[in-house]
Parts: structure tokens; C-alpha cells; sequence
């Protein structure tokens, strides 16, 4: 063991930043809040929680990649930098839409259970270990059932919070008992030496097959993939609108990364072989089937919806078909085109839960149609909304254009349009244009249609708000024009 | 010459520009647009003055762009994509002058508006089939908006099925492209290796990707049965937008096909050569006669233009020089016909008589009341119907006697559309503007206008209108008379390295 403390701290310092900031955030609210308004201590509370993101980053930056730490426990490589960063990117932008969002009731807490949540994201991008990936990922999980319950007065958060909470242990039940099939099996925790051993042991054994399944199933919860998705519309209905963009964006940045870090690195041996159909199986052919269930569900589903956040949840769902598309392909392209397509995306869909959010506080935004006449009231809503969904749709020369052309271009390369990932990735390419129905049916409300007569009134944007929009939107813009920014990190 | 990327930067920040100054006033808009339209029309106009032709494609720019992926952002310019770009100018400066009488939200008018010319003028410089495709889809959302916004009948169905057939098309041909990447282990995006990827692919792999590859782009270019979103998008959109749509836009779609899908894949070009020509001749006749039989005036514009478009395609298709450059000049040809023809139906007679019904515009002496409407629209009927003396005449005399080489047959029933063409078009011409003139409707007239004028019940044309309609029919009656202007630049530029490939019968 050459468990180095001192190089742990250093590599861990974002984290004890963030938990330090945290319990400022808490502090400051007990010592001085007592007798502010509310909106004061929401203030206070997200100006704390900014500083200490913006900390955070600074200090995952100056660290940068260690490379393995403290036993290999933790790997700061690339991935695991950019991923923290865009996690911390992610959680500022979390906190500006919380900044125009309805007012929680007790702001202090729900800032500092986002920065929690945002210290289990990060250590997630970092884990190479099954303990500390574990405990990590129910870090972050457990701060997000509260973030989507933290609305006490909405049935409908309750709701989402239950939904999310009864599912969500399940499948970390399932993640816990295929973990510890695989250290029965492998008597190993760590993902390099579970490698070592599985390439030595060849082929898969039943029970091993099992413990996939059980990781696979977990997975599928975490990632909203269906047939595991059932959570995810309803959590993204009823949670408080910065938790939903919280679950939406950075959730899914870290939950693909330390997945990716278990299938391929750790679980790489049992992938099976999908360049042609009727090869060995593995993990990669079950993935390869929600991949599938997602592209076809997520889209046909959002075709048929009126709210604008179950309209997103099943748009999300299509992407993480597409995500999946990148896992596989993650081994020959490496991780670069999927890194870019789940920032993108994360951006995209914060950015477009951050219009929502102000619309809400400006007389609801429930359905599609509650956003008619946004070009008339708030020109800058209406541009930003415009820019999300057409990156979310995949319309160039936006982000979510190039993520979708650098995954499929990767995901061709397994074997061309012979082999299973090819036949997938010609399916979500014609699903495409499916998706453009449904995204051109939320800006033809925003853009075309006349705003109701009863929600006429100009809306006024928070300027934390305003400026956390225009900084998404300019991240989208920016990464589709020149996507070797993120593209050539890797 | 090396101005050329200049017409995409202008007509983007003219969009940006005129989005800024329709805040302050329409005026301001208005001007804003026309002056982009204009300079991008310009700078097209200064470089085909300069342009030497050649075989060869001049590159204007070249920067690697996604190195990791071998993307270039790699501008070029031939013969072909300078007939269409000075096209493009001249469609867009008459149809920002035919929209001067937008009142409702100009400036988001104008910028979209501009947004679509400027990814229409990026289509025909991009050299690299990702840029290519980008530009290609950029000009797809625009449309969508300045149809649902500003259209009129059934806009919103329009606008969402136009969008939609795009879109469907345009990611039939990234499949195709995405798939000669990875299957040809191409290193890069540009034509040439494209081209060379694809020819390492097998002979059912090459026609499966051709038919991928042509009918994404043929969507667009209306080709039957793929046409239905062609005149229903004409119909709904507003009348600058209809004269993109049929004067651009379809265009991009028969460039796809000869710049990207044909020379890629030429094996597959000979397979599937007798089905497209089929499918060309049955839209170039049945649109003719669908044509025949519509009510609505702006309906049989429309599927005229899908008539004229088979032309086009019917000329692609038989793969053969003089075809192609007839087609290439049929392409022009109809550009500025079909935006004259839209100009005359949807500015100048729809917006004054609110009426498309012909059978209601029977009843009206349109000839006394819109004199000016009457003597253009005879004009550009006379110059669809392939009248000498206008540029459909050697357009479609090209075209014929290329496919004549090619197969008799094809020719003779394509003439045979030459002929209804005439005839939809005479109808038209006789029933809108030389209807029964004795049973005036005296409500109708009066209800128009408050204009006291009895011959004049209508709004005087307008300085706008005059000046778009003198720059649309000088040009065909230019190209009519002096074709060669535009042939000497298509003609050499058939025989560049890419497109060579396909006058030798296909496959290598």
C-alpha cells in the first residue's frame, strides 16, 4: 500500500471546498439570517454557494490530472478534471436558475444540500474503486431525493421525491449486489485489479453474468434509460425547477462518467463483441438494447406530451440512447465524443430548465402552450429557450449538433453500418427527425404563437439569471463552432 | 475573388444586424436587409465578373477546422456553385424588395430571412461535405419560422411539413455521409476523400449509399413522390420566403445531388440512373397536369415549380455533359422565373385582392386593375413555358438534347411536359387576369381599398415591387439571349477531377 495522505488531500481539495463551503452556507444563514427576508438569505446563501463553486474549480484546475491517488482509490486523469469541471460549471449554472426560480423555503439548506450533492458528483468522476464510486454515487443520490422533495407545499414534489427516492434505492440495492458479486468473484475492489484478475480468469462465468446484469439495471436507473426510466418523467414534473436541472445536467455528466469508468476500464473483459450480430455477448450487447429501448421510446413518447418538463424528461431519455451509443463506442474513439455530447447536453437542458424556472415565478409554466408569446415578453428568454432546444434538437452549428455527429462518427467506427452499433446509430439518426417535431412545437409556441391574453405582461429576469443564461447559451454557440475546445482535451 | 466567403459573413450579420434594428423600426429593418442582400449580391456579381473558367475548383479558403476528425473549413468556388451564388444574390435582393411590406415583426423577419440566404450561400462555397451538411441544415430552421410567422393558408401545417421533409432528407444524407466515413475509413470530410472512401466500398454497399444519399437531397430538390412538401410549403409561406424556397431553396437539394451525391458514388448513380429518370418524368408530368386542375393560383405556381424541378433532375440523372450543364442552367432559369411568377401571385395580386381563389379572380378585370401585374406575369409565363428570347428557352433546349443523346424516349416525354407546361400556364394567365370582365364584383372592389380611383381600387405597385420585377426579368431575358454567359462557367467546370468520374459510365 502506498497510501499517500498528503497527495490524497491535495487531489481531494475541491471536495473539502465544497463541504467547507457548505457548512459556511449553513453558518452564515444561522448567525445573520434570522431576520432577513427570504429572498435576502437566498441571495446570501447562492453568493456563498457561487464563491465556493467558483473555489472549487480554481482549485480542480490548479490540481489537475495526478493521475492515480491514494492506492489508485481515486484516478484524476483527463477525464476525471474535465469531468469535475464541468460538474462545477454545471452547479454554478444549477445555482443561477435557482436565483430566478420560485423562492425555497429554507434556501440556506438547499444550497448547501446542491453543494453536497456536487461533492458526490465530483468524487464520482474521480472513482476507480467500487467502495468509493458506492459511496460517492449515494452521496450525490441522497442529496438529490431531498433536492426533489424540497418543495414541502407541492404534492406533486413529494411525489417525484418518493418516486425517485423508492426507485433509485432499488437500483442501488442492485448496484450493491452486483458489486459484491464481483469482489466474490474477483476479490478485488479496485477497478484496475478487478481488470487484472478478470483477464486472467476469460469468458463469462454465470454468475458474473449476473453481477453485470445487477450493475447494467443500476445503471439504467441512474441514466433514466428505459425500460428503467419510469423515475424520470415525474421527477423532472414535480422537483423544484433548479433540482430538476440539477438531475438533468450534472447527475448525468457524473453518473455516465462512473459508469464508463466501471464497464470499460474495470469491466472491460466481459464487454462481448457487438461489431457483428451473433457474436460472443457481454455487457456491451444489454447496452446496446437500452440504448435501443431509449432512442425509441424517449422519442415516440415525447411526441404525445403537453408539459413542457415531462416533454424534456423524454427528450432526455432519447439522449441517453444516444449516450449510450457513446459508452460503447468509448473504447475506440476514446472518451472524447461522449464527454462532449453529455456537456453539451447538460448545458442545453440546465440552460432550458433555467427558462422555466423564471417563467414559473412569472404566472406558471406547466404546459407547452404557457410559453405562447415568449418572443413578445422576454426577447432574451425567448432567444436562449430558441438556442437549447435547437442544440437539444441537434440543429448546427449548435453543440448538440456536433455531440450527435462525433458519437455517431465514433459509434460507426466499431464496424461500420454492419454491426449492431451501426444499424443503432442509422435508427437514431432517423429518430432525429422524428425529434425535431416535438422541440419545433416548443418554439413554435415560444416564437410563433401570440401570448395569452391573461399572461401578457413582460417578464422582468433576476440579472444572476439573466447572465447565467447568456453564459449557457454562449457555451453552446461557442462549442458548436468550435468544438476542438473540448473535443482536443482528450 | 477571394471576397466570395464574404457573401455568408454579410448575409449573417445582416441577419444579426437587422434582428438589432427592427427593435428600433421597421424602416430600419428594411434597410439593413437590402443592404445585406444587396453587398452579398455584390460581392457575388465582382467575383463572377473576375472568374477565369476553369476544370479546376478555385479554394477561397481552407483551415483545418475539427482536426481530430479531419473537418476543413474549406470554401470553394466553380463554375456551377457561381451560377447558383449569383443566383442566390439575385433571388434574395428581389425578395427582400418584394417583402418591403412586411409590418409585423420586421426585423425577426428580415433575420431570419437573411439567416437562410446566408446558409444557402454557404452550401454552394463548402468544399467539405461536413460544412456542407452544416450549412444544409442551417438554412432548414429559418424557414420553418418565416412560414409559421409571416405565412398565410394553413401556415403552420406548411412550415411544420416543409421542416420536417428537410430535416428527414437532410438526415438520410448524414447517415449516408457517415456512413462512407466509417466504412471507407476515410480521413477526412472533404469531397475528394469522400469520393475516394466510397470507392473502396462494394457495389451493393455503393447503391444502397446513393439511394440514401440522392433521395436525401432530392427531397429537397421535389422530387416525385417526395414533392408534397413543395407546394404546400409555396402556398403557406410569405411571398419573399416562397421566392427563396422555389428560387433557392429546391436548388439546394439538385446541388446536393450533383455536387455531393453523384460524384461520390457514380456506381450507384448507373444503378439507380433508369428509377430517377423515371421518377423525374412522372413529376415533371404529373405536377404539369396536378397544375392544370388547381383552384388556388399560388397551388399551380407551386407545382409548376415541381414540374420545372424535374427537369432538373431528369437532366442530373442521365449523367451526360450537355444535360447536366442544361440542367445546371435550368436551375438558374427557374431561380428567377418561379420568383417572378411567386412575386406577381403573392405580392403583387394576393396582397391586394386577398383572393388566391382563381375562380374568384375570374370575376375580377385584373388586367385594367393591376395592368402592371398582368403585363409581368404574361412575361414570366411566357419565360416558364420555355418561350425563346428568355433563359427557359436554352435551359431546357440544353437539357432536351442531352437526354435525347441519352435515350429518345426520355426526351420526347419530357417535351411532352414542355407542352403542359404551356398549357397550365396559359390557363392561369387566361383565367386570373383576362377573366370575364363584365360582371364586376363592385362589393369586392370596394371593400379592398379605400381608394377612390374606379380603375384603380387597388394600391399603385410599389417602387419595391418595380424595381425586384425589372431585376428578375432582366435577367432571364439576359440569360435567354446571351446563355452563354452562364454556360462557359458550367461547361469547364464538368470536367473538374471530381465530377469527371461520372461521364465515363460510372464505377471504376
Amino acid at each position: 500500500m502506498n497510501t499517500s495522505y498528503a497527495q490524497l488531500a491535495q487531489a481531494l481539495q475541491p471536495e473539502i471546498i465544497l463541504i467547507d463551503g457548505a457548512v459556511l452556507v449553513l453558518a452564515i444563514d444561522l448567525i445573520f439570517g434570522r431576520r432577513r427576508t427570504l429572498a435576502t438569505r437566498l441571495g446570501t446563501s447562492l453568493a456563498v454557494g457561487a464563491l465556493t463553486l467558483v473555489a472549487a474549480l480554481v482549485a480542480s484546475l490548479l490540481t489537475g490530472a495526478l493521475g492515480p491517488v491514494y492506492d489508485n482509490g481515486l484516478v484524476l486523469d483527463t477525464l476525471a478534471v474535465a469531468v469535475r469541471s464541468g460538474v462545477l460549471v454545471l452547479g454554478l449554472i444549477t445555482l443561477g436558475v435557482a436565483a430566478g426560480a420560485k423562492l425555497p423555503r429554507h434556501p440556506a439548506e438547499y444550497t448547501a444540500i446542491i453543494l453536497f450533492a456536487i461533492t458526490g458528483f465530483t468524487l464520482m468522476a474521480a472513482a476507480n474503486h467500487l467502495l468509493i464510486g458506492f459511496a460517492a454515487l449515494e452521496l450525490a443520490s441522497l442529496s438529490l431525493y431531498v433536492l426533489a422533495g424540497f418543495d414541502k407545499d407541492s404534492p406533486k414534489s413529494a411525489e417525484a421525491a418518493l418516486k425517485y427516492f423508492l426507485l433509485g434505492a432499488m437500483a442501488t440495492a442492485f448496484l450493491l449486489f452486483g458489486f459484491s458479486l464481483i469482489y466474490g468473484l474477483t476479490g478485488q475492489l479496485n477497478l484496475s485489479d478487478i481488470a487484472a484478475v478478470l483477464s486472467t480468469q476469460g469468458g463469462l462465468s454465470p454468475l458474473l453474468g449476473l453481477a453485470l446484469m445487477m450493475v447494467l439495471v443500476a445503471f439504467g436507473f441512474k441514466a433514466a434509460a428505459a425500460p428503467f426510466h419510469l423515475w424520470a418523467p415525474d421527477a423532472y414534473e414535480g422537483a423544484p425547477t433548479p433540482s430538476a436541472a440539477l438531475i438533468a445536467s450534472a447527475s448525468k455528466l457524473a453518473g455516465f462518467t462512473l459508469f464508463l469508468r466501471i464497464l470499460w476500464p474495470g469491466l472491460g473483459h466481459l464487454s462481448g463483441d457487438i461489431s457483428h450480430a451473433g457474436n460472443p455477448a457481454g455487457w456491451l450487447t444489454i447496452v446496446a438494447l437500452l440504448s435501443l429501448a431509449s432512442l425509441l421510446l424517449g422519442n415516440l413518447a415525447a411526441l404525445a406530451q403537453t408539459n413542457l418538463r415531462r416533454l424534456l424528461a423524454y427528450s432526455a431519455i432519447a439522449h441517453t440512447g444516444v449516450m449510450l451509443l457513446g459508452v460503447m463506442s468509448a473504447q475506440i474513439s476514446g472518451v472524447g465524443p461522449l464527454f462532449f455530447y453529455l456537456s453539451t447536453y447538460a448545458v442545453a437542458t440546465a440552460g432550458a430548465f433555467g427558462v422555466i424556472a423564471v417563467l414559473e415565478r412569472n404566472g406558471g409554466c406547466e404546459r407547452i402552450t404557457d410559453l405562447a408569446g415568449l418572443g413578445k415578453r422576454s426577447p432574451l428568454l425567448a432567444g436562449c429557450l430558441a438556442i437549447f432546444i435547437l442544440s437539444l434538437a441537434g440543429i448546427p452549428p449548435l453543440a448538440g449538433f456536433f455531440g450527435k455527429f462525433a458519437i455517431f462518427a465514433a459509434s460507426l467506427q466499431i464496424n461500420g453500418v454492419s454491426s449492431p452499433a451501426g444499424w443503432l446509430t442509422m435508427l437514431a439518426i432517423a429518430l432525429s427527425a422524428v425529434a425535431l417535431y416535438y422541440y419545433l412545437i416548443v418554439l413554435k409556441q415560444a416564437l410563433v404563437a401570440p401570448p395569452a391574453p391573461d399572461r401578457a405582461t413582460p417578464i422582468r429576469v433576476p440579472l444572476a439569471t439573466t447572465l447565467t443564461l447568456l453564459i449557457c447559451a454562449e457555451l453552446i454557440v461557442l462549442f458548436g463552432l468550435v468544438p476542438s475546445l473540448l473535443l482536443d482535451l482528450f | 475573388m477571394n471576397l466570395l466567403p464574404y457573401t455568408i459573413y454579410v448575409s449573417f450579420a445582416g441577419a444579426a444586424l437587422s434582428l438589432v434594428a427592427g427593435m428600433r423600426s421597421a424602416a430600419a429593418a428594411r434597410a439593413v436587409a437590402l443592404l445585406a442582400a444587396v453587398s452579398a449580391w455584390a460581392v457575388a456579381l465582382t467575383a463572377a465578373f473576375r472568374f477565369t473558367p476553369s476544370s479546376e475548383v478555385l479554394t477561397l479558403i481552407d483551415l483545418p477546422w475539427i482536426s481530430r476528425l479531419g473537418i476543413h473549413y474549406h470554401l470553394a468556388v466553380d463554375g456551377i456553385s457561381l451560377t447558383l451564388i449569383v443566383l442566390t444574390g439575385l433571388a434574395a435582393t428581389a425578395g427582400v424588395l418584394f417583402s418591403w411590406n412586411i409590418e409585423k415583426r420586421t426585423g425577426e423577419f428580415f433575420a431570419f430571412y437573411l439567416a437562410l440566404i446566408g446558409g444557402v450561400y454557404g452550401v454552394f462555397l463548402s468544399a467539405d461535405a461536413f460544412l456542407f451538411f452544416v450549412f444544409y441544415e442551417i438554412a432548414i430552421v429559418p424557414k420553418y419560422f418565416l412560414i409559421a410567422i409571416w405565412g398565410s393558408t394553413n401556415r403552420e401545417y406548411g412550415a411544420m411539413k416543409l421542416a420536417l421533409y428537410s430535416f428527414a432528407g437532410s438526415a438520410l444524407v448524414l447517415a449516408g455521409l457517415l456512413w462512407i466515413y466509417a466504412s471507407g475509413h476515410a480521413s477526412g470530410f472533404s469531397l475528394s476523400q469522400l469520393a475516394s472512401a466510397a470507392a473502396t466500398l462494394g457495389h451493393p454497399s455503393q447503391v444502397a449509399l446513393f439511394a440514401l444519399l440522392f433521395t436525401g437531397f432530392a427531397i429537397l430538390a421535389g422530387m416525385f413522390p417526395f414533392h408534397t412538401w413543395a407546394p404546400t410549403g409555396h402556398v403557406a409561406a410569405p411571398t419573399g420566403a416562397s421566392m427563396l424556397l422555389a428560387g433557392v431553396v429546391m436548388k439546394l437539394g439538385a446541388y446536393g445531388c450533383l455536387r455531393v451525391a453523384m460524384p461520390l458514388l457514380p456506381g450507384g448513380l448507373e444503378f439507380w440512373q433508369p428509377v430517377i429518370a423515371g421518377l423525374a418524368l412522372i413529376g415533371i408530368l404529373y405536377a404539369g397536369l396536378v397544375a392544370l386542375v388547381q383552384d388556388d393560383f399560388k397551388f399551380v405556381i407551386g407545382y409548376s415549380s415541381v414540374s420545372h424541378m424535374g427537369f432538373v433532375l431528369l437532366g442530373l440523372a442521365v449523367a451526360e455533359p450537355t444535360a447536366v450543364a442544361g440542367a445546371v442552367l435550368q436551375m438558374f432559369s427557374h431561380g428567377v422565373i418561379a420568383g417572378l411568377l411567386f412575386a406577381v401571385v403573392g405580392r403583387m395580386v394576393y396582397e391586394r385582392t386577398h383572393t388566391r381563389q382563381l375562380d374568384e379572380l375570374r370575376k375580377l378585370p385584373l388586367h385594367r386593375l393591376l395592368p402592371f401585374a398582368a403585363v409581368v406575369f404574361v412575361i414570366a409565363g411566357l419565360a416558364s413555358m420555355g418561350m425563346p428570347g428568355f433563359s427557359g428557352f436554352p435551359a431546357e433546349l440544353t437539357l432536351l438534347v442531352g437526354v435525347w443523346k441519352v435515350s429518345k424516349i426520355w426526351a420526347l416525354l419530357a417535351a411532352l411536359g414542355v407542352l403542359i407546361a404551356a398549357a397550365f400556364t396559359l390557363r392561369v394567365i387566361q383565367v386570373s387576369f383576362f377573366g370575364k370582365v363584365e360582371p364586376v364584383d363592385l362589393n369586392r372592389l370596394e371593400r379592398v381599398e379605400d381608394n377612390t380611383l374606379h380603375l384603380h381600387p387597388y394600391a399603385p405597385i410599389t417602387w419595391p415591387e418595380k424595381a425586384g420585377t425589372f431585376l428578375l426579368l432582366a435577367a432571364t431575358i439576359l440569360i435567354g439571349l446571351k446563355p452563354d454567359i452562364l454556360l462557359n462557367w458550367i461547361v469547364p467546370s464538368l470536367q473538374s477531377p471530381l465530377m469527371k468520374v461520372l461521364w465515363h459510365g460510372g464505377a471504376q
